[in-house]
């Protein structure tokens, strides 16, 4: 049913247009190309014809903005500030997220407890507070360089806690079958954690991480306001010589623009490469998070992400991931509870609780009623708790 | 402890606060508004709006959120002439109002293209089949499940949203929580813990019950399938 | 397999992390001078084709010659205001030459050399503007300063209290805001203003009425007396033979601009 093409990919939501349709749809079409255009060129005449000051389209004041120097002297090097400082906060953060990640999986409920904290708090923080915290702090310690390092930092703790989330998460996605198996080989809980899923569910959030990468490159540009000379900063300064600041600006904001999309795409064609790694599946978007203070809103989220982004269908194209997968896993006690309340796993229909008795529906039941080859589908015979599609 | 309360004698911590959730809720109205305008453009049948709302969000969502707010200043208001007020404290929190407004309606427009996706097939097949055209079949059936599908995403706009409210301090908002621990620090640098720690807490308050919120509504409301 | 990929990818990562940390430190300092000024202030500090321009930079290169080292032994730091102080006490920089104004606080923590230059807080205002000759007559204006600068609040509690005021993380963002009409003046130390002037085609201009003295000094590392006679020599021949008068209208080029006649050029005294 879902799988509709390219061509007509909204056409869920409207009937297929016949002529007289189509014929008003050509005329809103060009109407609305034409409302958006004439509001881009009132907004150009209003630059070109400032009722005070200078024609901000007057190419005196592009070409300083433009030219090789403008580049040496001050984009690249703002630019390399930028990603020196972007580069280090990601690996930071990478590695923040991993010591909370796993600290909140632990089996030791006192690292579980100051690991849970130390997240929360960094998520709770704002990125510009942390930032002026530690850039004040750093300077009235006496360590040089502090803007650098208070952006780096204040990154690090943020970046790093939704990075421990998405291990979290990631661990919580895992089949319940890896942790099973790794048990019943004889590990101890935390061996399982740390040498079966742990890796797994590193290679679940590697787009997510990519991801937040974006998020990360965007919230350097707050390190101007503490006087790091980023990206922004530079292109201020640029701008402070020949008074073209709006244009230098411009030009920064296009040079933001296309890496972070650049980021995007490959956040996006980075699932596909990593799917063959791990069981858990593996989004582009940073999907847990981030309802603070609990972990069951991943569900609703999970839902909204078993289908095809792609495609703009409303509704379900095919499914793209392992199907029993959501918060299955044992490691992580609450998630699994509101998973099976909220979801259903037609593969798994004897470990699914009912959602109205909450109860495991009867073994015996399931046989009878499960198909012979084996993948079923059909989850509507096991009676009491179907997912209707 | 008294140091403490010393600092809340002498600073409007309360006020500055105060005025961080002002820019959150009519920050949070207006970019529902526009979001949910983008995603009937993303979704609606004539391609000429479905691209400017594409290209809208692929814009905003990859821009970062500080050079907006420096070009609400020097270019909407210093170019373009946007004037919402003679007086400049006024004027300058409602700049800072537009530009979170346009940043965050593009994250508004992804939680719920993320909701209409929840939403089956069905439901869309259905309310064709009754007849309904897009605009009522949007309205009345899509919206409103995708809606309850996307509290989660949206509460945790709504919380971005909060803290990224700190950096309207970059749209010359001198009042807000930013600005007024800069100032604090400034003059009291021997007490930087304690001042840092009454706004990190005051954000750990503020967050911890919209995080419940978004939680109980989301489970309470979400469409059982 | 798994685990092995995870550590090669953690060592990468080290890796990665140590080179991007290093990359900060530049070639060797060792028999150079390394002294502090600004990059983003045109006129005094600012970096201009791959160099450093301004009377901030004309003085330090100054000093440095009669110190005893040339133009290519000169290591430039930039030394924003908030971190002048620390960049002294942990010896980063050998001194600083950034608008620096010689105040007691300051002097509890760093020692000064100087005053090169005495400047006087005055207003910016667009090449037209007829209504406001001095500080008295902004009330009812809109005024521009840099976030933390004090210099706004001074011209709103002494001189104009119906004036209204907007913060900019820079000069060049309130200049902007003077071109287009959304603020009528800027405050701040003429030089500085002189140097906006000058960088702005002649449609800005400065009042010409300064109502403060700011004393700009070389910042130095607390206890070093004998380099503070030595920079203070330097600076008193700057003067005699007439560079630093060249050095001001160098870099003021294009507007009336002249410094204040009562204070300058000043007795160079501090720290010896």
């Amino acid at each position: 049913m879902a799988s509709t093409s390219k061509k007509n990919e909204s056409s869920v939501l409207f009937d297929q247009p016949g002529p007289k349709g189509l014929r008003t749809i050509r005329i809103a079409n060009i109407i609305a190309a034409a409302v958006f255009a004439v509001v881009l060129v009132l907004i150009l005449m209003r630059l070109a014809a400032p009722p005070d000051g200078e024609n901000q389209l007057s190419w005196e004041l592009w070409k300083p903005a433009l030219e090789a120097e403008a580049w040496t002297d001050f984009y690249l090097p703002g630019l390399w500030m930028t990603l020196q400082a972007s580069i280090l906060a990601v690996i930071g953060a990478v590695a923040f997220g991993l010591v909370f990640g796993i600290g909140r999986l632990l089996p030791n409920p006192l690292l579980r407890g100051v690991s849970a904290v130390v997240v929360e708090f960094c998520r709770a923080v704002p990125v510009l507070l942390m930032m002026i915290f530690f850039w004040r702090g750093f300077a009235f310690l006496g360590i040089g360089n502090s803007s650098y390092w208070a952006v780096v930092l204040a990154l690090v703790l943020y970046n790093g806690s939704v990075v421990a989330e998405l291990v979290r998460s990631g661990v919580g996605n895992l089949p319940s079958g890896q942790r099973e198996a790794s048990l019943a080989l004889g590990l101890t809980e935390t061996q399982s954690l740390m040498q079966i899923e742990v890796p797994q569910a590193v290679f679940a959030m590697l787009p997510a991480a990519v991801t937040q990468l974006v998020v990360v490159l965007k919230d350097t540009a707050l390190g101007s306001i503490i006087m790091y000379t980023d990206l922004l900063q530079e292109s201020r300064r640029l701008g402070s010589m020949y008074f073209n600041i709006l244009q230098t600006l411009v030009v920064a904001a296009v040079i933001y623009f296309v890496f972070c999309w650049l980021l995007s795409r490959l956040a996006e064609w980075l699932p596909e490469k990593m799917r063959q790694r791990t069981a858990a599946p593996t989004e582009a978007e940073a999907v847990a998070p981030i309802a603070i203070m609990d972990p069951s809103n991943i569900n609703q989220i999970a839902v909204a992400k078993e289908v095809d982004e792609k495609m703009f269908t409303a509704g379900a194209g095919p499914r793209q991931y392992h199907v029993h997968h959501r918060g299955s896993n044992a490691s992580i006690r609450e998630w699994r509870r509101t998973r099976y309340m909220q979801g259903y796993d037609e593969t798994h229909p004897e470990s699914q609780v009912d959602p109205q008795t909450m109860e495991f529906p009867e073994l015996g039941e399931l046989f009878k009623a499960r198909p012979k080859d084996g993948k079923g589908s059909d989850s509507g015979t096991s009676g009491k708790s179907a997912k209707g599609e | 402890m008294d140091n403490f309360l010393a600092l809340f004698g002498e600073y409007d911590v309360l006020g500055a606060f105060l005025v961080n959730i002002e820019l959150t809720l009519w920050s949070a109205l207006f970019s529902l508004v526009l979001g949910v305008v983008l995603v009937m453009m993303r979704i609606s049948p004539i391609s000429s709006l479905r691209a400017v709302a594409g290209g809208y969000v692929e814009l905003f969502k990859n821009m970062p959120l500080t050079i907006i707010m420096v070009f609400m200043v020097l270019g909407a208001y210093a170019q373009l002439k946007l004037t919402f007020s003679d007086t400049f404290a006024t004027n300058f929190f409602w700049l800072a109002v537009t530009g979170l407004s346009l940043y965050t309606a593009a994250f508004v427009c992804e939680a719920l293209r993320s909701g209409i996706n929840t939403v089956p097939l069905g439901q869309a097949e259905a309310a064709r089949a009754l007849g309904l055209n897009f605009m009522q079949s949007a309205g009345l059936i899509i919206l409103p499940q995708a809606f309850r599908g996307s509290v989660a995403p949206l509460g945790n706009t709504l919380i971005a949203l909060l803290k990224n409210s700190t950096v309207a301090a970059a749209a010359s908002v001198s009042t807000e929580t930013s600005s007024l621990m800069s100032e604090m620090i400034e003059f009291h640098a021997d007490a930087i813990i304690e001042i840092f720690l009454i706004f990190a807490i005051g954000y750990v308050i503020l967050i911890i019950p919209i995080g419940i919120l978004t939680t109980y509504l989301s489970n309470k409301l979400a469409v059982r399938r | 397999m798994k685990q092995h990929i995870i550590t090669r990818a953690l060592a990468a990562a080290c890796a990665l992390a140590c080179a991007v940390s290093l990359a900060g430190c530049g070639a060797s300092e060792e028999g150079k001078i390394r002294i502090g000024i600004k990059f983003d202030q045109p006129g005094l500090g600012f970096k201009k084709s791959g160099t450093y321009v301004g009377f901030d930079v004309d003085v330090a290169t100054y000093i440095a010659e009669e110190l005893g080292y040339t133009r290519d032994e000169i290591v430039w730091k930039e030394a924003p205001s908030a971190q002048r102080e620390a960049m002294l006490q942990n010896g980063d920089v050998d001194m600083i030459i950034a608008t620096y104004s010689i105040t007691d606080s300051r002097k509890a923590v760093v020692d000064f050399a100087g005053p090169y230059f005495v400047a006087g807080q005055d207003l910016l205002v667009r090449d037209d503007e007829t209504e406001i000759n001095g500080p008295e007559d902004l009330n009812g204006k809109r005024l521009c300063s840099v976030t933390g600068s004090t210099s706004a609040v001074t011209v709103k509690e002494k001189f104009a209290d119906e004036v209204q005021l907007m913060e900019q993380p820079g000069y060049a963002e309130c200049a902007t805001a003077l071109f287009s009409g959304i603020v009528d003046a800027v405050t701040t130390d003429d030089i500085i203003l002189a140097g906006l002037a000058s960088a702005a085609r002649g449609q800005l201009k400065v009042v010409g009425k300064p109502f403060t003295q700011e004393y700009y000094g070389v910042g130095i590392k607390k206890g070093r007396s004998d380099f503070a006679a030595q920079i203070n020599d330097a600076i008193e021949k700057m003067i005699e033979d007439g560079s630093w008068e060249r050095a001001i209208e160098v870099n003021t080029a294009g507007t009336d601009y002249s410094p204040n006649p009562d204070y300058n050029p000043p007795t160079p005294t501090e720290g010896e």
